[in-house]
C-alpha cells in the first residue's frame, strides 16, 4: 500500500484543460432545442459502437479515460447499455454486418439523443468507402450531429466533438 | 524440419525474411503439412486466389513454419473443391471457412461448414474474391440463421454478448452456455468488421495499398506496414537502406510497448486494481505524444512505406527517446514490483484462463499468448531479419498459460522492448532512408513476415501488371488464438471473462477484414 500511495505522489495530477467547443464539426442544424442541450452540458452518459473501424479510433477513445484527458471529470462517462445513453459514439465505416446492430442500438436509446461520428471513416467512408461489405459514413445509417475527421481523431478532438455536441451554444 | 528434407521443387522468395515457395499437387500437399505438423511445425495462414482469368483455375495457399524459415505451398484446383487440412492443423477450421465465403472453393470433407465471414453482406452463391465479383456493388442483405451448437442439460442456459459489448471494444459476438456463473461452452462469431479489405487491395496500386495495410488492424499498424513493405520489396528484389531497417525496427518496438503499457494497465483494471489503468495510461500517453513529436503520429500510421520509412530521426530526438526510456524503465520497474506484490491482483491473475502448453501445441496457439504457454516462438529471435539480426533478441516465454502468464509475458517484452530501443538508438547506421523501387515485375510474388506486438504477421503478395496488386492475403495472428479462447474459459467464472479475453487481446478487424 506504501509503495501504492508514494506512486500516486509521485505521479502528481496529469489531468489538461479541455478543449472548447467548435462549431466546424456539426453536421446539421442544431437537432434539439437548446434547454435540452444545457441540461445534457453537466452530465453525459455515451454510448460506444463500433460499427467496422480498424481499432484505431478506439485506442482513441480509451485515450480519453486516461488522467491527462480525464474525460469522467467533466462528467461524461461511457455506459455499458444503450438504455442509459445520451450520445452515441460511432467508430469506423458502417460493415454491412454491423448495419442492423448499429441501427438497433440507435433506437434503443432514449429520445433526445446525440450521435457524433469519429475518424474519417465515420465522417467520410475514409479509405474503405462503400462496398459490397461497407456502407461507408456513419450518416448513410442513422442521423449524425457532429462528425470529428482524423485517422485516428486524436483524444483532444474527440473531446471537442464530444463537448460541442452536447453545447447549445452556436458559433 | 529442414528445407532440404523435402523431396519438392522449392524456390527461396528475394528479400528479408527466409521464404521458399512451390507449386504442389493434391497428394503432395497433404503430406507436407503432414510432415511440417509431425515434426513440430506450424501452419501460420490459408487463403485461395482466382486465377481462372490466366487459365489456371483456383489456388489454395497455405504458409507453413519449419526450422528454416517459411514454406508457401500452392495447391491448384480446376474445379470448386481441394483436400482440406483441418484435421492436421485445427488452426485451418475457420480459415478453410472463410475461404469458402470469400472465394466460393471448399475442402471435400470439412470439420465444420457453416458459413464464417458471410453474414447477411451478400448471397451463398456469389463470392466476393472471385475476378468477376464487382467488389463495389451492395447486395440486398440476406436473411440467414446461424446454427450455433448448443449445449442441453439439467440447469444450462445461454448467455449471447455482441455484437456490441458493454465497453469499448470491437464487434464480434459470443454465445456461453453456462451452468449458474461457470462457463460449459463459449462459441464465437465473428465477421461483424469485415469491411472488403482483400477485395479493396486488389483496385489499388503497390504504392497506394501502404496506407491500407496500415489500417488492417489498427494496434498493430506498424507491423502490417512493415510486412506489407517487406512483401512489396521482396517482390520487386529490392533492399532498403540499413537505417530504415532500424527505424522500422524501433518503430515496431514502440508499438509493442504503447500495447503492452495499454494492456497491463487495462489489466489490472480489469481485475479491480484503478491505479494501474491510471499509471500504465499515463506511461502510454507519454509515448504517444513523444511518437506524434518525432514520428509525426501517434500510433506511427503510414510511418512506413514500401522503399523505407517517412521519417528519420535526429540527435535531439534521439536523445529524448534515450532519457524517456529511462524514466520508463524505472517506472515500469516500481508498477512490476507493486503488481507481483498485490495479492488482490494475483488471486484473480493466478490460474485463471488457463491453456496449457499441451493445448496450445496441438491448437497452434501463437504469439504472445502461446509464448506465455510454453510455445517458443518468436521471429525476432528465430528468424531474425535485419536489425534484429544484430540485437540478440531474448525470447519471453511462460510454462503456466494462465492469465498471470500473459501478464508475466508482457511485462517481460516491456524489458526487452526498451533494452532494444536502446540499442537501435545507439546503433543506428547513418545513410538514406528511402530507396526509390523499381517497378514490379508482373505476376511476381513476395512475402512480409513480422513480429508484431500480438504476434506473427504475414502479409502474401502477388503482382498484377503496371505495378498494381492482383492478390494479397494479410494474416492476422488472431485467428490462430481466436478458438484457444474459447478453451481458456472453460470452467471459468463469466465475471472472468473479461479479464481472460483481454489479457489474449486479439484484433476483430485484422481477422475479419
Amino acid at each position: 500500500m506504501y509503495k501504492i500511495i508514494r506512486q500516486i505522489l509521485q505521479s502528481g495530477i496529469k489531468t489538461e484543460t479541455p478543449p472548447g467547443i467548435d462549431d466546424a464539426l456539426r453536421c446539421t442544424a442544431q437537432r434539439l432545442e437548446n434547454a435540452i442541450l444545457e441540461r445534457f452540458g453537466g452530465a453525459l452518459a455515451i454510448r460506444h459502437v463500433d460499427a467496422g473501424s480498424c481499432n484505431g479510433c478506439e485506442l482513441e477513445i480509451h485515450a480519453l479515460s486516461n488522467p491527462y484527458y480525464n474525460l469522467e471529470g467533466l462528467g461524461i462517462h461511457f455506459v455499458a447499455s444503450p438504455r442509459h445513453a445520451d450520445m452515441l459514439l460511432v467508430t469506423g465505416p458502417v460493415s454491412r454486418h454491423m448495419e442492423t446492430a448499429l441501427q438497433r442500438t440507435y433506437e434503443a436509446i432514449p429520445e433526445p439523443k446525440l450521435v457524433v461520428a469519429v475518424g474519417d471513416c465515420g465522417c467520410s467512408g475514409g479509405l474503405f468507402g462503400e462496398s459490397y461489405a461497407s456502407r461507408g459514413r456513419v450518416a448513410s445509417v442513422i442521423p449524425v450531429d457532429v462528425a470529428v475527421p482524423g485517422c485516428p481523431p486524436p483524444p483532444f478532438a474527440l473531446m471537442q466533438g464530444i463537448l460541442t455536441g452536447i453545447s447549445s451554444r452556436m458559433g | 524440419m529442414r528445407i532440404e528434407d523435402f523431396d519438392l521443387a522449392l524456390s527461396p522468395l528475394p528479400g528479408a525474411a527466409p521464404v521458399w515457395h512451390g507449386d504442389v499437387d493434391a497428394a503432395a500437399w497433404r503430406q507436407v503439412c503432414r510432415q511440417v505438423h509431425d515434426k513440430g511445425g506450424r501452419l501460420v495462414a490459408l487463403w485461395g486466389s482466382d486465377r481462372r482469368e490466366l487459365e489456371r483455375g483456383f489456388a489454395v495457399h497455405a504458409a507453413l513454419v519449419i526450422r528454416s524459415g517459411l514454406v508457401w505451398l500452392t495447391l491448384a484446383t480446376d474445379n470448386d473443391r481441394y483436400p482440406g487440412i483441418d484435421d492436421i492443423f485445427p488452426a485451418a477450421s475457420r480459415m478453410q471457412r472463410a475461404l469458402g465465403d470469400l472465394l466460393g472453393i471448399y475442402p471435400h470433407a470439412p470439420q465444420d461448414a457453416r458459413p464464417w465471414l458471410r453474414h447477411s453482406a451478400w448471397p451463398a452463391d456469389q463470392y466476393p474474391l472471385r475476378k468477376d465479383f464487382d467488389g463495389s456493388t451492395a447486395h440486398p442483405a440476406q436473411p440467414q440463421d446461424y446454427p450455433f451448437v448448443t449445449v442441453e442439460g439439467d440447469g444450462v442456459h445461454e448467455i449471447a454478448v455482441g455484437p456490441v459489448h458493454a465497453g469499448t471494444i470491437e464487434p464480434g459476438h459470443f454465445r456461453f452456455s453456462v451452468i449458474g456463473e461457470r462457463i460449459l461452452r463459449l462459441e464465437q462469431r465473428l465477421g461483424y468488421a469485415h469491411k472488403g479489405v482483400e477485395k479493396l487491395f486488389e483496385t489499388m496500386t503497390l504504392e497506394g495499398g501502404a496506407r491500407l495495410a496500415g489500417r488492417i488492424s489498427g494496434d498493430s499498424t506498424v507491423a502490417y506496414a512493415w510486412a506489407y513493405a517487406m512483401a512489396v520489396e521482396s517482390a520487386v528484389s529490392t533492399v532498403p537502406p540499413g537505417r530504415a531497417l532500424w527505424l522500422r525496427a524501433l518503430l515496431l518496438e514502440r508499438e509493442r510497448l504503447a500495447n503492452h503499457l495499454g494492456d497491463l494497465g487495462a489489466l489490472g483494471n480489469d481485475a479491480g486494481l484503478a491505479f494501474g489503468l491510471a499509471q500504465f495510461s499515463c506511461l502510454k500517453e507519454d509515448l504517444l505524444r513523444s511518437n506524434a513529436a518525432l514520428f509525426g503520429h501517434r500510433y506511427l500510421m503510414d510511418s512506413i512505406v514500401p522503399g523505407g520509412v517517412v521519417n528519420d530521426l535526429d540527435e535531439t530526438g534521439a536523445a529524448r527517446l534515450m532519457a524517456e526510456l529511462d524514466a520508463l524503465d524505472q517506472t515500469v520497474t516500481r508498477l512490476r514490483y507493486i503488481y507481483d506484490d498485490h495479492a488482490g491482483l494475483q488471486d484473480r491473475f493466478i490460474g485463471a484462463g488457463q491453456v496449457t502448453p499441451e493445448l496450445a501445441a496441438r491448437l497452434g496457439l501463437c504469439g504472445l499468448a502461446g509464448r506465455a504457454s510454453a510455445q517458443a516462438w518468436d521471429l525476432r529471435a528465430q528468424f531474425p531479419t535485419a536489425p534484429y539480426d544484430r540485437l540478440d533478441v531474448r525470447m519471453a516465454t511462460h510454462r503456466n498459460g494462465d492469465v498471470a502468464a500473459r501478464v508475466a509475458v508482457r511485462f517481460d517484452e516491456v524489458s526487452e522492448a526498451i533494452r532494444l530501443c536502446r540499442l537501435i538508438l545507439k546503433g543506428l547506421p547513418g545513410g538514406a532512408i528511402f530507396t526509390i523501387l523499381p517497378k514490379a515485375p508482373d505476376h511476381a510474388i513476395g512475402v512480409g513476415w513480422v513480429e508484431g506486438w500480438r504476434g506473427e504477421v504475414l502479409v502474401a503478395l502477388e503482382t498484377g501488371t503496371d505495378n498494381r496488386i492482383r492478390r494479397l492475403h494479410p494474416h492476422d495472428p488472431s485467428w490462430q488464438n481466436w478458438p484457444l479462447l474459447e478453451h481458456a474459459v472453460l470452467g471459468n467464472i463469466v465475471p472472468d471473462f473479461p479479464l481472460i479475453n483481454k489479457s489474449f487481446n486479439l484484433s476483430y478487424s485484422g481477422h475479419d477484414l
